[in-house]
């Protein structure tokens, strides 16, 4: 990402194995960001919105979220929907990374107003390049700053 | 690009230098798609609304746009704000692909609704690897289908 922006990317994503293969692949793509992992989609609402567990925290760094589908508590969507409709956080860019990639859900997340929808290979070392290819992209993307 | 449907690229630049640099590269990543380059802005929205020239056209492909914002007849401002704002075009994923890298104008076109935002770097040899790694990671990214 923008050297100078120290964005903080935030990971959201329930299964531990590709949590940490994200975490891993991205780093090898380049990316020396900090990244918060969450991992089921009501932490997401509350990390993002400063309530519940998260009342009164400061995210002093403009974020970026790699949002999977399959959560617990609130799904991708329902996540999704939160975030777009919100003013305080419709401009964050979302990735959606998830397995599915049915026609239907892809245009569902794009109709909610995600900004890339990215389908995790299932084969391993796919998934691996595929997280790479990501981490080497955001590294020249530019995000919005925080208001 | 994406498996179920051939997914045609719109490129909209009026610098025929880069347009060519930019094809190339994207092609050197192996992105296969079909590019089309318009070089004005008012051609980019008749072609996406099949108006003026490109009446009767037929666009059976589904869309993603690379928009650069300094255009001739509409900018990529309004461009991106007529496409984000009108219904038939709205879902279409667009990356700002621009020289500016101004933070304002960042958050000006993610404010307008744009997908992601890319600066072109100025450097010959950085903007051919910046494209192609925009092309590495638009051969990952799912885009919606056409209604």
């Amino acid at each position: 990402m923008d050297a100078q922006q120290l964005v903080t990317i935030l990971l959201v994503e329930d299964d531990p194995g590709h949590a940490t293969l994200i975490e891993k692949n991205l780093r090898r793509g380049g990316i020396a960001n900090n990244i918060i992992t969450l991992d089921d989609g009501g932490k997401a609402v509350d990390y993002l919105l400063k309530q519940g567990d998260y009342l009164g925290d400061e995210h002093p760094a403009p974020l970026l979220i790699l949002l999977d589908l399959n959560l617990p508590v609130l799904d991708g969507y329902q996540v999704l929907k939160i975030i777009k409709n919100d003013e305080r956080t419709k401009n964050i860019p979302i990735v959606v990374l998830t397995t599915t990639d049915t026609p239907q859900e892809v245009s569902r997340c794009y109709e909610l107003g995600c900004n890339v929808y990215v389908t995790k290979p299932v084969e391993y070392a796919q998934f691996s390049e595929a997280i790479r290819t990501l981490g080497l992209f955001l590294a020249i993307v530019k995000i919005p700053k925080k208001e | 690009m994406i498996n179920y449907q051939p997914v045609t690229i719109l490129l909209v630049e009026d610098d025929p230098g880069h347009a060519v640099l930019i094809e190339k590269n994207l092609r050197r990543a192996g992105i296969a798609n079909d590019i089309v380059t318009l070089d004005d802005g008012r051609k980019a929205v008749d072609f996406l609304f099949k108006e003026g020239s490109f009446k009767d056209d037929l666009h059976p492909a589904p869309l993603l746009i690379l928009l650069d914002l300094n255009l001739p007849v509409l900018d990529g401002y309004q461009v991106l704000k007529i496409i984000k704002n009108d219904v038939r075009t709205k879902n279409v994923p667009v990356v700002m692909l621009t020289t500016t890298d101004n933070p304002h104008e960042v958050s000006r076109c993610y404010e307008l609704g744009c997908n992601v935002y890319v600066t072109k770097p100025v450097e010959y040899a950085q903007f051919s690897e910046a494209i192609r790694m925009l092309g590495l990671f638009l051969s990952v990214v799912k885009v919606p289908g056409k209604e």
